[in-house]
């Protein structure tokens, strides 16, 4: 039994394709078996919902008049500065960007209330913010100051474009010292007090395709509330990694760069992000719909949170210092009890990432796709697998002599 | 009958200096347990007080506190989530000392006992999406 994306897509324009969110779908085939399962089935949506670094956006705010060359100038939005070495009036905002005068960890633990995410959380909200610029002049830009409110439904474009989102698994971070650390994985209490994790399991996209068989270049997703695309690998994209038997990548492995249109957007699913003592991010939500070709392609979509394991990173140590070092590994049943063991202590544990929040993404897909208003794409182009010997690789850093 | 709450106390500066826990003890013979206490030169100071003791006593106490001019508030009003902003993600499960939050095993959702809540703030900073909010 073999499926085709136009097929799926021919029953998804008629109202009669038959849909399951990723979580739900392990009961049916339980009940049904994997054959029954993907003969029935048509599409599988996960989700995920999580901090997300590596997350921008890139507007073009429109000619002044005289006109005003932004590029090589600075540029500021709501005290935001924003990347002007493009052109004239294109811009590009990275979710970590903190005003000038933000005091960062200057009193630590720094509080990042505001900065590069929450003003893509505005923007999105429909709110107006306040642009700055100063620019150097030149004869076909004469113009050297520019203050203005801009609101993005004014902008010519406003597109989200996030370069690593989406994270085929995570650290499990703990602290091993005697003190309290301030990490992108939260507050770390000190003699493993506390253990953090980041990823939707079950739900989140790249489990249930863990060789990339259906997800790819091109490949139609939920963004942000919005649709969007995968638009190439994530960077620090490391598919090479150990696996377990199942084919999942036990350690971060696969990522997605993703891009979408910002006016399509919500305020619900892009949220600015403060990270204490750490700094300012984007909370994102996606949701990528998986077409149930074969049996091959259902099975892996039955993956459960006892399949999945990450491993127990010490954040005081092996993580700052770039040691490979593991403190063990747990799987993502465990990490939802509530406690893991770790050198023989009970760790409780909590999530960075949003479940209930997934499970929503998971099921709004479900619902575009049954009312016939999302249809599913084939991969221009994959991603590379677990087999092409990509891998991330540290910065061998070379001394400068003069 | 025996009572136990947690109050919010404000002193104004010219009574930061007065001894007055120490009234509620020999008085009134309440037991307390101090939560959080700062005070702040020249202008005022607030204690966080849980104050255990029989129920008659416990008024009284609180009568001889509003007499000498100190401002009364319960806690569970000071730490309040804002549900808008909530993401359910869980950053302040494990942060909270006194167990506050907890997952609720179906849902994945994050719930606030807000009874438990000791008003000390750890929850604060720890959200990314700022959803816990402090009124002091």
């Amino acid at each position: 039994m073999v499926k085709t994306i136009e097929e799926i897509n021919e029953k998804i324009k008629a109202g009669k394709a038959v849909v399951f969110n990723a979580e739900e779908i392990i009961e049916f085939a339980r009940e049904k078996g994997v054959k029954k399962t993907a003969e029935q089935v048509d599409v599988v949506t996960t989700g995920t919902f999580g901090i997300m670094c590596s997350s921008g956006a890139y507007f073009n705010v429109g000619h002044t008049k005289p006109r005003i060359k932004l590029g090589g100038g600075r540029t500021y939005m709501n005290d935001v500065p924003a990347y002007t070495g493009l052109a004239a009036v294109d811009l590009f905002l990275g979710a970590n960007a903190l005003p000038d005068d933000d005091p960062r960890n200057r009193i630590h633990p720094g509080e990042f209330n505001y900065g590069g995410g929450h003003v893509i959380e505005e923007l999105v909200a429909g709110k107006d913010i306040r642009l700055e610029a100063t620019a150097f002049g030149t004869d076909c830009y004469p113009r050297r100051k520019l203050e203005t409110w801009i609101n993005i439904k004014d902008l010519n474009e406003a597109v989200l474009f996030n370069i690593r989102n989406a994270y085929q698994n995570y650290n499990v971070a703990v602290n091993t010292s005697d003190k309290t650390i301030y990490t992108y994985m939260g507050v770390l209490k000190p003699n493993l007090g506390n253990a953090n994790y980041s990823s939707a399991g079950q739900l989140s996209p790249l489990f249930n395709d863990p060789f990339y068989k259906t997800i790819g270049i091109g490949t139609r997703i939920f963004l942000g509330g919005g649709t969007g695309f995968v638009a190439w690998q994530g960077t620090q994209y490391n598919p090479s990694v150990p696996r377990t038997e199942k084919g999942i990548p036990k350690e971060g492995a696969g990522t997605l760069a993703v891009i979408g249109d910002m006016k399509q957007m919500s305020p619900r699913w892009l949220v600015g992000a403060s990270v204490q003592g750490y700094g300012c991010s984007l909370t994102v939500g996606i949701g990528v719909p998986i077409p149930i070709l074969d049996e091959e392609v259902l099975r892996y979509t039955l993956v459960t949170d006892a399949d999945i394991v990450a491993p127990v990173i010490d954040y005081s140590d092996a993580f700052p210092q770039l040691k490979p070092d593991k403190l063990g590994e747990v799987s993502y049943a465990e990490l939802k009890s509530g406690k893991i063991k770790i050198k023989g202590k009970d760790v409780p544990t909590a999530s960075r990432s949003s479940y209930p929040k997934a499970l929503e993404i998971a099921d709004i897909l479900k619902d575009w796709i049954k009312q016939g208003k999302f249809f599913l794409t084939s991969p221009v182009e994959k991603l590379p697998g677990a087999e092409s010997g990509v891998r991330v690789r540290p910065l061998k850093e070379r001394p400068i002599e003069e | 009958m025996a009572v136990d709450k947690k109050i919010v106390l404000r002193f104004p500066k010219r009574m930061v200096d007065r001894p007055i826990v120490y009234r509620l003890v020999k008085d009134y013979d309440l037991e307390f347990n101090i939560l959080k206490a700062s005070i702040t030169p020249e202008q005022e100071g607030l204690l966080v007080l849980e104050l255990k003791g029989n129920q008659q006593e416990y008024d009284k106490g609180i009568e001889f506190l509003l007499k000498a001019g100190v401002q009364i508030q319960s806690l569970s009003q000071d730490v309040t989530r804002n549900e808008e902003r909530c993401t359910h993600c869980g950053a302040c499960v494990t942060i909270c000392p006194t167990g506050a939050f907890k997952v609720d095993p179906k849902t994945r959702k994050v719930i606030f006992e807000d009874e438990k809540c000791i008003a000390c703030g750890l929850c604060i900073p720890a959200c990314p999406p700022r959803a816990m909010e402090v009124h002091f």
